[in-house]
């Protein structure tokens, strides 16, 4: 009782990356309070689903099985969480804050009447005085998340509801196998008792889905660019400096916003947050929202017209000069000096 | 076909995506006197999808709905502006320090009150919080359902809707027959701007609390044009439990509240001359960053 509990996301019988990183988290919070991590998976066709979970530490897996659970919709999915929790009593329960941790998270939390803390970006556990009342709490989980724009982090907690609920973005958190042998058990979900005709009004008339193309999250090295790069044309180099140290491209919300690059490629706090060995920022100012996304990245360069761009404060080498004058010169000079 | 009671959640929010230096207090928290208040953004959008549906069936009345101090009401006649039917605003000192699932319920009990609704449009998030959640709060507490992140409602036949869905990585189509709660995302329509006729009637749009201050010439106004009325509601107009309102209804607290500091690092300035990119560029090499 009173486990920590991970929603999991499936995509194409594979367990979504965010709820792996969401288990390793759960795994790392469980053993500092002494309980069980428990998984929630709602799909179809997930035989041997157990297999890729239990390595992360996973002790209970309640399985919902059932072909009108996938794709994703959130009145089934809604109804069976709620009688999961209802009955299991979590301390805790985490989401990926994905198009469908978003959407059901909030649902959840509106029905059981506990709080819900959206995309947050650090989980902690920690004690908190209610001076006024005077109520010591010990074991909260603090959940700590940009606020304001960006502008600020606060750490929010809920002292008296549970489950405590929080939703997390994709990639700020590490995936990382516990053991591969651990074992725990799998508790079958009888859909049709808890499912009636009512959670499914809403039909999926159409569907197309994109497999990721590019990776950011796990590149090696990242070139990105923001609105200093000045056009889609000039994006062109970054994209040719990273064929040739074998990196990916990203970009700031601005240059995504001006249409320079694809949305996929957005990094900070509304996109993905990266920390690669090397990350190369050409024309990008460097906004919190944006260093929070990428400023634990081993080493920065920063190619920045303006010597007081506030992303220097964080680069190991700031080159004062023009994109298009930099660029094709380490192109060039990594060339000479690779061979 | 018979028109569709619209009602659309609208929230003023102040402008954090244009936060300059005095945006932020010392001590690290907002100040908020120093942003402007607007209409947020994607309840705009939101405004903009329900205009359409109105739009093309005969008969539709859009609602706004918006919860917030006296001055929120500047949202309402934005709305009236561009084509809404009329307005509530939900004012109350008892809101105030209400999380989302408080405002949900708050919300929700207004939407009772209004009883009469086909569709609720809503934007996916206020920009003050983005956590997007009161949406489908309002749903659940409703018993209703939600279509979260629409882009573009593409058809109505009678009660069913189609709704186009804009996800992380795709679009979805959906069908649901109403009632229902849709969110909008920002990727929808922009909203059609003020409508000048519009404007004119109703500038004089006015709050119960707003029209104190008003000359005798405006009170006769508001007899002679009820339209100009906003209705406002307190607690005491919606039926709730005031332990459920603001902060006793609102579970989450905040614990801390923390300026975003990044270690800044000694770093090193090149000129970008081809002696110093060579160098730059034989020594990330040597030390394995790249190569």
């Amino acid at each position: 009782m009173n486990n920590i509990f991970v929603y999991c996301e499936i995509e194409d019988s594979q367990v979504a990356d965010v709820s792996l990183e969401l288990l390793t988290k759960a795994r790392s919070l469980a053993d500092q309070l002494s309980c069980k991590v428990e998984a929630v998976v709602l799909g179809s066709g997930l035989n041997g689903i157990d297999k890729q979970l239990f390595p992360y530490g996973v002790d209970v897996i309640h399985l919902g099985d059932d072909k009108r659970l996938a794709p994703y919709l959130t009145l089934p999915h809604s109804t069976l969480l709620k009688q999961v929790l209802e009955q299991e009593k979590p301390q805790i329960a985490l989401f990926g804050a994905t198009s469908v941790g978003r959407d059901l998270a909030p649902r959840i939390a509106s029905a059981l009447k506990v709080g819900l803390t959206a995309d947050c970006t650090s989980l902690e556990i920690g004690g908190h005085s209610d001076k006024k009342a005077n109520i010591e709490y010990e074991n909260l989980l603090y959940q700590i998340r940009p606020a304001f724009g960006g502008n600020i982090v606060a750490t929010i907690i809920n002292p008296e509801t549970r489950p405590q609920l929080a939703t997390v973005r994709e990639g700020v958190m590490k995936k990382e196998i516990l053991r591969e042998g651990y074992k725990g058990v799998v508790k079958k979900i009888d859909t049709d008792k808890f499912l009636s005709d009512a959670d499914f009004v809403v039909k999926i008339i159409e569907r197309h889905m994109e497999n990721k193309k590019v990776n950011i999250k796990n590149a090696g090295i990242i070139v990105a660019g923001g609105y200093g790069v000045g056009s889609k044309a000039n994006f062109k180099l970054l994209f040719d400096l990273a064929d040739v140290l074998g990196a990916e491209v990203g970009g700031s919300r601005a240059a995504v916003d001006a249409g320079f690059v694809e949305h996929e490629r957005q990094i900070g706090q509304t996109g993905v947050t990266v920390r690669p060995k090397l990350y190369i920022a050409v024309g990008i100012s460097g906004q919190i929202q944006h260093r929070a996304g990428m400023a634990d990245s081993a080493m920065v360069i920063s190619i920045n017209n303006d010597r007081q761009a506030p992303i220097n404060q964080i680069a190991d080498y700031v080159i004062v000069g023009d994109a298009a004058e930099v660029l094709p010169k380490l192109i060039k000079y990594y060339k000479k000096n690779s061979k | 076909m018979k028109g569709l009671k619209i009602i659309v959640l609208a929230k003023q929010v102040p402008d954090t995506r244009n936060v300059g230096k005095d945006a932020m207090k010392a001590d690290g928290t907002v100040n908020r006197a120093a942003l402007e208040a607007i209409f947020n953004p994607e309840d705009l959008n939101a405004l903009e999808q329900a205009l359409r549906v109105k739009d093309k069936v005969d008969g539709s009345t859009i609602t706004i709905l918006t919860m917030g101090p006296g001055r929120a009401a500047e949202v309402i006649r934005e709305g009236l502006y561009r084509g809404a039917d009329n307005g509530f605003l939900l004012t109350d000192r008892k809101f105030a320090g209400s999380d989302t699932l408080a405002t949900s319920y708050a919300l929700s009990q207004a939407i009772r009150k209004i009883k009469d609704f086909d569709v609720i449009f809503a934007g996916r998030q206020a920009i003050d919080g983005d956590t997007a959640q009161v949406g489908p709060q309002v749903a659940e507490k409703l018993g209703i359902p939600q279509i979260t992140y629409a882009e573009e409602v593409l058809d109505i036949k009678g009660k069913e809707i189609i709704v186009k869905r804009r996800l992380e990585r795709g679009v979805e189509v959906v069908s649901v027959t109403t009632p229902v709660l849709i969110t909008v995302h920002s990727s929808a329509a922009d909203c059609r701007p003020r409508n000048a006729k519009l404007l004119m009637k109703y500038k004089h749009a006015r709050t119960i609390t707003e029209r104190q201050d008003a000359t005798e010439d405006y009170l006769n106004l508001y007899q002679t044009r009820p339209y100009l009325n906003i209705d406002e509601w307190s607690t005491a107009d919606i039926v709730v439990e005031d332990e459920a309102l603001g902060l006793s209804g609102s579970p989450t607290k905040v614990k801390k509240i923390e300026n975003v500091v990044f270690k800044a690092k000694e770093s090193k300035v090149l000129s970008p001359s081809d002696v110093e990119i060579d160098e730059l560029m034989k020594e990330l090499i040597e030390n394995h960053t790249i190569g």
